[in-house]
Order: structure tokens, then sequence, then C-alpha cells
């Protein structure tokens, strides 16, 4: 009678055993994390330490839940407030450049300085300009970007804050945050974005 | 070409082959594009098939093996793993696995680790940090292409029978869907779905069973490119490296744990080991 | 001397193919080090073999020569026939190695 009033005890607390088991497999997981990185170059622990985003995404079946519909909403919101729009009010830069910047797919691990210039690795996951035969399916084809869309503010503002911070729109988008983390700079942001709407860019041909 | 009709049905039969083939370049234009690079891709790795300097790496592989060496002054012939003392053939195909020993999940370079320190005194410390493909690393990657070579064709065989192998998949499962870094990037970013490629870089999907056998089964390989003999343990290193993570500790748990989620992926498929890579 | 090279050869009605894989890193001498310096050319420049003491192959490569190359060629012959492969590098370096034909 005392063991079962125990048990119900323990069970009512929370001590159930698949959530003890869930709470040690966690930490065993935390463990290997932990002892299984080493800092390297600007490539620091810290980067292994997620935000509400990332633990979000990492859970591929919470998402599918309704639950998980939910969160993703109010993490596409924190993502959205977090945007800031260009400090000169300029949105279109030089279609050059930034081809040059959707070419590179430079920067931001170990074997990188702190000042080496970042790109935006765009082609390897985007068919930008369809002169460019080696690019990446991973995003959908970028071709004709402005020509399709037009030049609106709209247009202009929604991508601005795509290239930001795409997970304002997906909660769970593959596309890195490139304002958020400050990956590119807002001189090289705006020069993406002229190389999508510029309409001289050979992209909008 | 001869067919066998009657000859203005022969012509018309030539026109509509040629109409259909014309129609066909044009309506298949993208697609064709993309498969027709994939082949070519698969038939230059034919050609060049025969002539793995892999081969050479496993010749001196075969020699470090019965070499004595380290403080103790023995070989590596009697490791055992997992398929008995000395047995090389088949092992790797299945790995990693449980060692009673180390009461632990192993994978090939972790386990070679083990057997270079306690049958040979080498200091696995020294191994874990020799740089990549220099010094004892380079002694490592021998040593991999060797024992590799004795898979080749074998059947993939990952046990998950004990309860340690279970755990080790799950963890690798959980490190594999996890995100971190400024990018945001998890092994499943590029490795999680079907179709998709890097520039003109084909993904495997790791998370299926083909995409398993196909990425697991193929590494350790030579890299045309670089000119190097690359281990599992350096592929991974890479990734990590482009996922903007920081250094994974070479031999960690946490490297054997994401092998036991690839490898348990590709159970019934084949070890094209040593693989030959652009 | 250089590392072990990797020989195949195998006869079949008369014509001997003989396989072989050569470790040797190559240095065109157009590269640059991380400080901008010129890395001076180091590749193999010769290859000569013989079967039997007579020489059937020899080969003089050029600085486009690739890093751990393969080289591929037949020649009429024999099973047993003594296979000795010979290279030298541009630094002097040699090595040899033998095989039996098949």
């Amino acid at each position: 009678m005392k063991t079962k009033l125990l048990l119900s005890f323990a069970l009512l607390v929370g001590l159930n055993p698949l959530a003890m088991a869930q709470t040690s497999f966690d930490a065993k997981f935390q463990k290997m994390m932990a002892e299984g990185f080493r800092a390297e170059g600007i490539a620091g622990l810290d980067r292994i330490k997620q935000d509400e985003t990332q633990k979000f995404c990492s859970d591929p079946k919470q998402i599918n839940t309704k639950q998980g519909a939910a969160k993703a909403i109010e993490i596409q919101k924190i993502n959205m407030a977090s945007i800031k729009q260009p400090a000169d009010g300029k949105y279109i830069g030089d279609w050059k450049s930034g081809e040059a910047i959707a070419q590179s797919g430079r920067g931001a691990t170990w074997t990188d300085k702190a000042d080496t210039v970042n790109g935006g690795g765009c082609y390897n996951c985007h068919e930008i300009n369809k002169k460019e035969i080696s690019y990446g399916n991973i995003g959908p084809s970028l071709w004709n970007y402005g020509k399709n869309r037009g030049y609106s503010q709209e247009v202009l503002v929604y991508t601005w804050n795509r290239i930001n911070n795409s997970k304002a729109y997906n909660a769970c988008s593959n596309m890195p945050r490139f304002g958020h983390f400050n990956l590119l700079t807002q001189e090289q942001m705006q020069d993406v974005m002229a190389l999508l709407l510029d309409p001289q860019s050979p992209v909008n041909q | 070409m001869k067919l066998p009709f009657h000859n203005s049905m022969q012509t018309h039969f030539r026109l509509l082959v040629k109409f259909v083939v014309a129609s066909g370049i044009l309506i298949g234009a993208t697609t064709v594009f993309a498969q027709s690079t994939a082949d070519e891709i698969a038939k230059y790795r034919q050609m060049i098939a025969d002539g793995n300097p892999s081969e050479l790496y496993e010749d001196a592989g075969a020699e470090l093996w019965k070499k004595p060496a380290g403080p103790k002054n023995a070989t590596l012939e009697k490791c055992n793993l997992g398929l008995g003392p000395g047995v090389i053939k088949g092992a790797s195909a299945q790995l990693p696995r449980y060692f009673a020993d180390t009461n632990k999940v192993q994978d090939l370079e972790s386990r070679l680790i083990t057997c270079m320190s306690t049958l040979q005194g080498i200091s696995a410390q020294e191994i874990i940090e020799a740089p990549f493909q220099k010094g004892l690393k380079k002694d490592m990657d021998a040593l991999v292409a060797y024992v590799v070579t004795a898979s080749k064709d074998q059947k993939i065989k990952v046990s998950t029978k004990h309860p340690k192998e279970k755990e080790a998949y799950e963890l690798g499962k959980r490190a594999f869907y996890f995100q971190g870094g400024p990018m945001d990037f998890s092994c499943a970013t590029c490795h999680g779905s079907e179709g998709k490629r890097i520039r003109l870089q084909d993904l495997p999907n790791l998370t299926s069973q083909a995409g398993a056998a196909a990425g697991w089964g193929s590494w350790p390989a030579y890299r045309v490119s670089s000119g190097q003999f690359w281990t599992m343990g350096l592929r991974l290193n890479d990734c990590y490296r482009q996922q903007r993570f920081p250094f994974p500790i070479y031999g960690s748990d946490l490297l054997t744990a994401v092998s036991m989620y690839m490898a348990v992926n590709a159970n019934g498929g084949t070890m094209q080991t040593p693989g030959l890579k652009r | 001397m250089g590392d072990p090279m990797r020989i195949r050869a195998a006869e079949s009605n008369g014509i001997v193919d003989v396989k072989i894989l050569m470790k040797h890193d190559m240095e065109s001498g157009q590269r640059k080090d991380a400080s901008g310096k010129l890395i001076p050319a180091w590749f193999i420049s010769t290859v000569s073999v013989k079967a039997q003491g007579k020489e059937v192959f020899a080969a003089n490569f050029g600085s486009a020569i690739s890093k751990d190359p393969f080289l591929n060629f037949k020649y009429k012959g024999s099973k047993g026939d003594k296979l000795v492969v010979s290279w030298v590098d541009t630094k002097g370096d040699k090595r040899s190695d033998e095989a039996t034909v098949s």
C-alpha cells in the first residue's frame, strides 16, 4: 500500500520513467556535444549554443505537430522583429558586386580569418543568372527575380527581409540569416539586392 | 541500320524516329542536361576506377600492420576490429559496433586508436592531436585504407542489438539534426532530403537507406582534386568546418555516433571502399 | 628512395597489359605558397619499364603530370616475364620496383 502511494506520488511529481529516460538521454546528448568539439580559429564553442530558432528546427518531429505549427509562427515573429532596414534607406546597390558576392562561398569557417571578406554563397543553393550553369537546387531559381515580381516598395522590403533573415517568413528555412548573424555587411546585401532587383541586372533580362 | 520493313514504311519509321528524338531533346532539354552531366561523371569515374591511388595507401597500411612499433615494439596483428584478433576481412563493414573491452561503441578510427595505444603503447592523445595527413594521422590513413579494402563488396551489416549500439544510433540521429553556427546548418540541411545538390555536387540523402549506403559505402576515398586519401574522420571534420561549427574532436563519441547513424541507415547496402572522388 | 609502386601485369593472347600506380607528390613549379613565393617544380621526369632486361616502355613526363599517376600500357610478352619499373624525379630521387607477369 505504501509503495503504491509512493509510486503514485512519484508519478504525480513528474518522476515518471519515460520523462526520466528522456532527461537522462538529453543529459547524455549534451555531454556528447560538449565533449565532441573544441574551438578553432574564429569558430568558438558559442557556435553550438543554440538560439530558440535553432533549437526548434533541430527537432523534425516537433515541427510537424499542432504545437509545432504554433511555435513556428512565434519563431517567425521573433526573427521578423529583429530585422533592421538599411540605415541609409537605400535598397539597391551595385549588381556587379552582387554577382561576385553570390559567387563567393568564402568566410566564417575555422580556416578563415576574422578579416576575411565573407561571400553569400548564393549559387551554392540557387540558380540566379542563367549564364551561370554551376548552381545548386536547395533553394528556388531566382532567374528573372525582379522581372517576374516587379520593382515595388513591397517587393524591395520583402526581398531585403528575406536576405537578412529568411526565418522571418519560414521558421525552418534552409537559408542562412545573412543580416542577423552579420555574415554580410549592409553594403553587400544592397549589392545582392541589386543583382536581383536592378532592372539593368543580367538576372532581369 | 537494317529494318525489317517495306521501303516506304522504312522511310516513315526513320522520319518518326528522327521527330521523336528531336522533340525528346527539346522537351527534356534541362533534365537531359542534368542527367547527362551525372552520367558523364559516372563514366569518368568508371574510367579512372582502375588505378585508384588508394591502393598505394593500402600497400603502406599492409606493411604498417605487420611492423613492430611504439614503446611496446609490437605489431597490430592482434588488433581486434570486432571479428576477432587480427581479422580484417569484412571487419569495417560491421563497424561501428560495441566492444566489451572498452565498454563502448567504436568506429574504425576510434578502434584503431585503441589498438595502437594498447598493443603498441602509442599515445592516443598524440594520434588525436596530430594534424590530418601528417605523422601519426598519416599512419592512420594507411591503416584505414588497408582495413577498408578488405571490406570491399561486403554487405553493410551494423548491429543495434546491444543497448549502447541502439543508444549511439539515437544520439547520432539527434546530432545529425542539430542546427548550430552562424548559418544554422545541421547535417540534415544538406543531407536530409532527396535530389539535392550544392552547385553541381550531388548530395546523398543520408536519412534514407539508398542515400546512406551511397555515402557511407563510398568513404574513405581518394580525392582526385586534392590528391589526398580522406578517412571518414577527415570527411566528417571537413563537413563540420563547412557547417561553420567548431572543430570536432577526432575519435570522439560524437563522430562515432554520427557514423553509427549513417552506417545503420546504410544497412543492406554494399561497401565500395576505398572510393574515388572528384 | 621514393615510395613503393603498385604494379599489375597480366598476359593474354601474347599481349601483356601493364598497370602501374606511382606514389609521388607533384609540383608544377607554378604554384605559390602562403607567402607568395613560387613552390619549386618537383615531379617524376623519366619512367622506364624493362621486361626480361629489355626496355619495353620509356617516358619523359612534363610538369603537368598528375600526382600519384596511373600508367597503363601494353607490350608483346609472356607470362612469367620479369618486369622492372623505374622512375627518376627532378630532384634526382629514384624508385625501382619489380613484378612478374601473371
